[in-house]
């Protein structure tokens, strides 16, 4: 049986190599069960069940896909969302652990592998990690399946007691019979506690008795992330491994017209040549070799129905678009209010880019299909539909193909696509060996699945105290559904995501519709950090401080004064603004911008002070958010969502839009398409309001509440309204205010 | 066959000499704590030094290599190395991850030269090194609490 521990030497390519290790030990050895340093090495299949546990050799207790606690004592948790920098392994495990009633101290973490039956999550209804669910959809079954082992270990120790289970105690992972003073580990009756019956209702903990939950705790995956031994998709070395560099075809629906491979044959190190319909790879024993070849490829490329498509006609479609609108939301009768409304009328159109991803690590997949089944290393978002792509491609029954998953080097979206892993199967059936294919950054940019381009349009109705009586809100754009469940969303159809942030509104508007114009075009889409609501909440929030100002009045006393039935907001709205130094004097082209949404379950408020110089450019003074996300699993994990998905938000609001010209996307590399770097990041609060109310996601959240607050700020700074991103500098030079 | 010296060790690797520094490290010796980010220079998660100075392994050749590498694997036995790793723990910087190797190379380098960095010295020796995750407030309290 292969073993896919830490690096081994005989997956070494070359001699130079294991006297290297023999000498050095620098590597971090296979060291078996070390609580924390989970992440060290490749997914440990016979720990997490993914594999027959009778041929794997794993004694002990096995409630569920959630918790195994072996005879020897060993805990560990396989957490069901996979951890791509949001902290998410350290907060399921927390949930876990806190019925369990262990330390994180004592456990090890994995992460789950495909499984449908065991990790399909409530909301996404999948195996999937994504939309700021996995807090919301795992908090009860978390507890639950905690307290149900719980129960059956403790049921094991008082039956070995003969005492009632009434009477004995439990903390850190050691039975206590009160009475007596006896003690049992898990580990002690985790073979016994097999027999005992699931408990069919458990009662949970109320918050107050909360050990862990809601307690700033020390991320579990953090030891390997310092010291390089934390194993990404990219870091896979398996035995009898080639690497493959590729061409893709750069054209949207492109194919292979012609291929001269000969000079790259020719390439001491060059293993293979293989093709399939749009991408041909070169295998060499390792990856730069791979890429030599590749350089040495003369490939001609059919570049088939797109290859004249440009932004500006892209742009133009979306504008012109005719299609029947579709109601995200109604109430009352907004077309007749806003047509009587007069000069109290005020409209707007906003326009947002494609946008790319570019997580750090590239794409990358590691896959060996073998005739009996299929063994793919990867960091994916959704395991299960990735086992069931490639099982597809290849001609494989689903539960032939192992989907390894690993820690992802940041998602944001990227990794809910399978397009990379079926483009991998293509490449892995042709050859016998284990193939790993890296991407290069300029194909994770170029071949991404981008971010859809939106084109609203939005109306509003004053009344005489300068609220808004009504509001209309369209929105074009394609739909990310149909590349998501690989079939066509059906026409007619609304696509919730496309009015996601507009069609509920965190304030009193008596009369308002949010509405969808679908228009499908050529370009390969995906879900993109903060979904639906990026998208809409930077028009909502940008228009109605455009509603603020046409009505004279301060953006946080106009907001505050549409809030009165949404105490959650006006508290992270007070909170931020206050904290903020909002209403105070700022020096001449410096201003504050503030931004409102509830979305994801969370209410959040960010205030961004801003200077904008006379040539434009934007210098970020000072961010202050406050978020009301109800329970704060992991507090610390919510200010650093908060931090992170804010910034994240701002470095596309700044610098970046996918623009394409003949057929091809223009931008390609962190040259071209810029991103925030730590000169440019300003101080940074984050407030979490205490809050005993259902757990709210926050991967989403801050990325959200970033474009609008920053475009208001510019406004206040410059009195130039933007309505496009990313920002254009151009627009704000002198002919901002001087203030 | 190309001699380097790494983390403290002579080691040979049989790569052509325009290989990347980057892939000799992953491909070759197996240090896959150094990362691939952009592969020009841009991101710096391929971030290791060479005597003590920070370069981008990406886009160096081994013919061009004339000195001793550390890599992340090794960087927490220097002193400046250990105390990043422990700053970096202690305020919880890290996210995703796959930056943090670079960021902690950048960061040891500063911090070996420039015991008590100011933030215009963090700025200068940090904005090569991309987050992603955009954990740069947690990194900059790092650097300054290591």
């Amino acid at each position: 049986m292969q073993t896919y521990g830490a690096i081994g030497e005989d997956a070494l390519p070359d001699k130079a190599r294991r006297r290297f290790l023999t000498a050095g030990a620098l590597l971090i050895g296979f060291a078996f069960a070390r609580p924390l340093r989970a992440f060290e090495r490749e997914p440990d299949l016979a720990a997490i069940g993914a594999l027959d546990a009778a041929a794997t050799g794993f004694d002990g207790f096995v409630p569920d896909g959630f918790i195994r606690i072996g005879v020897d004592g060993r805990i560990v948790l396989v957490v069901p969302s996979v951890e791509m920098g949001q902290g998410i392994a350290t907060g399921e495990a927390m949930m876990i652990a806190e019925e369990l009633e262990v330390g994180l101290d004592q456990v090890e973490v994995a992460l789950a592998p495909a499984d449908l039956h065991a990790y399909t999550q409530s909301l996404l209804k999948a195996q999937a990690t994504g939309g700021s669910t996995s807090v919301r959809a795992f908090f009860i079954a978390l507890r639950q399946a905690g307290a149900a082992a719980r129960t059956m270990l403790i049921g094991a120790a008082a039956e070995r007691w003969r005492v009632p289970p009434a009477e004995c105690v439990v903390a850190r992972g050691i039975i206590t019979h009160q009475r007596t003073g006896r003690t049992l580990t898990y580990g002690a009756v985790a073979s016994a506690a097999r027999r005992q019956p699931m408990p069919g209702e458990v009662s949970l903990k109320p918050v107050s008795q909360f050990k862990l939950i809601g307690k700033p705790a020390k991320r579990v995956d953090t030891a390997a992330k310092v010291n390089g031994t934390a194993r990404f998709g990219i870091d896979t070395m398996v035995e009898g491994m080639r690497v493959a560099a590729i061409a893709m075809c750069p054209t949207i629906g492109g194919r292979l017209r012609s291929l001269d491979e000969r000079a790259s044959r020719a390439l001491p190190g060059v293993v293979d040549i293989l093709r399939i319909d749009d991408a041909v790879a070169v295998v060499g024993e390792n990856y730069w070799t791979a890429k030599r070849g590749l350089d040495l490829l003369k490939i001609e490329w059919n570049e088939g129905p797109h290859a004249t498509l440009t932004s500006a006609t892209l742009a133009a479609s979306l504008r012109s678009a005719q299609g029947t609108p579709i109601n995200g939301s109604l109430t009352g009768d907004p077309d007749r209010v806003i047509q009587e409304a007069g000069k109290r009328r005020i409209e707007a159109t906003y326009d947002l880019p494609y946008l790319a991803h570019a997580a750090l690590e590239p794409i990358n997949t590691t896959i060996h299909v073998r005739p009996d089944g299929c063994d793919i290393w990867v960091g994916t978002q959704v395991p299960e539909i990735a086992r069931i792509v490639a099982a597809e491609i290849i001609g494989l029954p689903p539960d032939k193909v192992i989907v390894r998953n690993h820690l992802i080097g940041g998602g944001f979206g990227r990794r809910l696509a399978v397009d990379t892993i079926q483009q991998a199967a293509r490449f892995g059936m042709q050859v016998s060996y284990p193939l790993k294919i890296i991407w290069t950054r300029e194909q994770d940019i170029q071949h991404d699945r981008f971010r859809p381009a939106y084109h609203d349009t939005i109306a509003a109705a004053l009344g005489k105290d300068g609220l808004p009586m009504a509001m209309m809100h369209r929105t074009r754009c394609a739909t990310v559904r149909s590349y998501y469940d690989r079939k066509p969303w059906p026409q007619g159809r609304l696509d919730p995501d496309a009015v996601a942030g507009a069609a509920d509104l965190p304030y009193a508007i008596p009369a308002r519709r949010s509405e969808w114009v679908r228009q499908d075009g050529p370009v390969a889409l995906n879900w993109w950090r903060g979904v639906g609501e990026t998208h809409n909440v930077f028009v909502v929030e940008s228009f109605l401080d455009e509603l603020a100002h046409a009505a004279g009045q301060d953006p946080v006393a106009y907001r505050r004064a549409l809030l009165g039935k949404n105490p959650r907001s006006l508290a992270v709205l007070n909170n931020a603004a206050q904290a903020s130094g909002w209403g105070k004097p700022l020096p001449p082209r410096c201003a504050r911008g503030i931004s409102l949404h509830d979305s994801f379950g969370t209410y959040a408020a960010l205030v961004m002070e801003v200077e904008v110089d006379t040539q434009g450019e934007i210098l970020l003074r000072r961010a202050t958010a406050a978020v009301d996300c109800g329970i704060a699993v992991n507090p610390d994990s919510v200010i650093a969502q908060i931090e992170g998905g804010v910034l994240f938000g701002l470095s596309a609001a700044l610098y970046n839009g996918i623009t394409f010209e003949n057929g091809r996307v223009q931008q390609s590399n962190f040259h071209d398409y810029r991103q925030i770097r730590m000169n440019e990041v300003p101080p940074f609060e984050v407030f979490v309001m205490p809050s005993e109310g259902k757990p709210g996601g926050l991967g989403e959240v801050g990325t959200v509440s970033a474009a609008p607050a920053l475009a208001n700020a510019i406004f206040a700074a410059t009195g130039v309204r933007l309505r496009a991103l990313p920002i254009d500098r151009d627009a704000l030079g002198a002919k901002g205010k001087q203030s | 066959m190309v001699s380097l010296k790494v983390n403290g060790l002579s080691v040979e690797a049989n790569a052509t000499p325009d290989t990347p520094l980057l892939w000799v490290l992953r491909d070759h010796l197996g240090l896959t704590g150094t990362k691939f980010g952009c592969g020009i220079g841009q991101c710096g998660a391929c971030t290791v030094h060479l005597d003590g100075n920070p370069v981008r392994s990406c886009v160096l050749p081994i013919s061009a290599v004339k000195g001793e590498i550390t890599t992340i694997e090794a960087v927490g036995e220097t002193a400046a190395g250990k105390r990043v790793q422990a700053a970096w723990l202690s305020l919880e910087v890290v996210q995703c991850g796959y930056c943090q190797s670079g960021q902690i190379m950048s960061a040891a380098a500063l911090i070996a030269g420039n015991p008590r960095p100011n933030d215009k010295d963090i700025d200068a020796a940090m904005s090569g090194n991309l987050c992603r995750c955009c954990t740069y407030p947690r990194i900059r309290a790092a650097i300054k609490a290591a």
